[in-house]
């Protein structure tokens, strides 16, 4: 690891400032994907600014037809609260899935987003509930937060400190993950709201994309058979080692047909 | 630029000078002289280097020392009370090791899980298992040490 200085702030504003004033600064939630990258010497930040001490990012609270997860909150809160489990099952299960369990002791909701891993799973349910991102600039909504790999509306000096998530008639994720990172080969979130019904896809793309064919099926008829003949084109979708780009179209209709299952059972 | 940390590791108040850059797994190594925490991949997988931080089980190889500032740290140095924890004692009466390289990490996961299901089922062990690799046993032994390790914290605690 290049060295770098540590700032650990104790307060929003405060992390801004020490944001705004480094020459390239970066900023550390969990350290879960930061950390190795620094290991591997694959970035050399001048600053890091480590959001660990700022109380206001914690917590996870309900408001009114909402759920707010601070962005500091950890995986593992997550899976464990009481108010998620109540609220949205099918998001503590998700976190419940994220990694293992030493990294979800550390991990974050706004690591995470912001970090934007095509991989992630996080990104699925903040795409498939239509939640907003809120940081200490301004409210974005979801389907405008991710706009490719590694990438999102996220401007310099701009920190996510909470996602709010509207909380859906039925909700489920269901991912294929890769056997020894636990990232999603495909995951599919699926949410039926009083405004319709969304499905977001994460892992398959560059990016977490939704796919409207399943969406309007499903608003007809919430059954795994509604989207039983829905594919998605192969065409730009993630190719690696461990899986074709076919292979991902293909597990797309799989996930989504699980996930409507799961959340119509 | 080096820094002061300060923390307590298995009970102890203890201090140092670090660069922002060290790792925790290094300070307890190499400044604390504390080897019974492995580094076994550096990539963040194999869960050889966990330790407990205020309570949670994580992986000291990132995480860097100045997170731990002020924390309460427990190694496996840090279990044993007069005899060996429980834990340790069922992996020793079971022969949840090969090597032995991974059996700190085990140990140390393991008990993290006891706390949140103090009966976990094998399914339940394997899946908490995620984070800690071994290559030498297939696990079976392992995971027999775990459920009778956590019986016998189960019995302890009664």
């Amino acid at each position: 690891m290049y060295d770098f200085s540590y700032h650990k702030p104790s307060s929003l504003a405060e992390a801004a400032k020490a944001l705004g004033s480094a020459e390239d600064g970066k900023l550390m939630a969990g350290g879960m994907t930061l950390i190795p990258t620094l290991k591997q010497r694959l970035a050399r930040p001048s600053d890091v600014i480590d959001l660990g001490g700022i109380v206001e990012l914690k917590g996870i609270r309900r408001a009114g037809n909402a759920l707010v997860i601070g962005a500091m909150a950890r995986h593992a809160e997550v899976a464990h609260s009481d108010v998620v489990r109540s609220a949205i099952p099918a998001l503590a299960e998700l976190a419940e899935g994220i990694g293992d369990p030493q990294v979800r002791n550390r991990g974050t909701i706004g690591g995470s987003i912001a970090n934007a891993d095509p991989a992630a799973d996080y990104p699925a349910a903040v795409v498939g509930l239509g939640a907003t991102v809120e940081t200490n600039k301004r409210k974005i909504a979801a389907d405008d937060f991710f706009k490719g790999l590694f990438e999102t509306a996220l401007e310099d000096g701009e920190i996510v400190t909470a996602v709010s998530f509207p909380i859906p008639e039925k909700a489920a994720y269901m991912k294929f993950p890769n056997p020894a990172s636990r990232y999603a080969i495909v995951g599919a979130f699926v949410a039926k709201t009083g405004g319709g019904v969304r499905v977001a896809v994460t892992g398959a793309g560059p990016s977490v994309f939704r796919v409207a064919a399943m969406e309007q099926a499903l608003a007809k008829s919430f059954t795994p058979d509604a989207i039983k003949d829905i594919k998605v084109a192969a065409d730009g979708l993630n190719a690696d080692i461990h899986a074709s780009a076919e292979y991902r179209a293909h597990l797309v209709t799989v996930m989504a047909r699980r996930a409507v299952a799961a959340a119509a059972g | 630029m080096p820094s002061s940390v300060r923390m307590t590791v298995n009970g102890k108040a203890v201090s140092g000078t670090v660069e922002p850059r060290t790792l925790l797994v290094q300070f307890l190594r190499e400044h604390l002289g504390l080897t019974g925490t492995h580094v076994g991949c550096d990539t963040s997988q194999c869960g050889a280097c966990v330790v407990h931080v205020d309570g949670v089980s994580v992986k000291s190889c990132t995480m860097l020392a100045v997170q731990a500032e002020g924390a309460k740290v427990t190694t496996i140095e840090g279990l044993a009370n007069g005899g060996l924890h429980p834990m340790q004692a069922a992996f020793h009466e079971h022969h949840g090791l090969q090597c032995g390289f991974c059996t700190p990490g085990m140990i140390m996961s393991a008990i993290d899980l006891v706390k949140h299901n103090s009966d976990p089922s094998e399914q339940e062990i394997r899946e908490w298992l995620e984070g800690n690799i071994c290559r030498c046993t297939g696990y079976h032994n392992i995971v027999k040490s775990i459920k009778a390790g956590a019986a016998a914290m189960r019995g302890a605690t009664k």
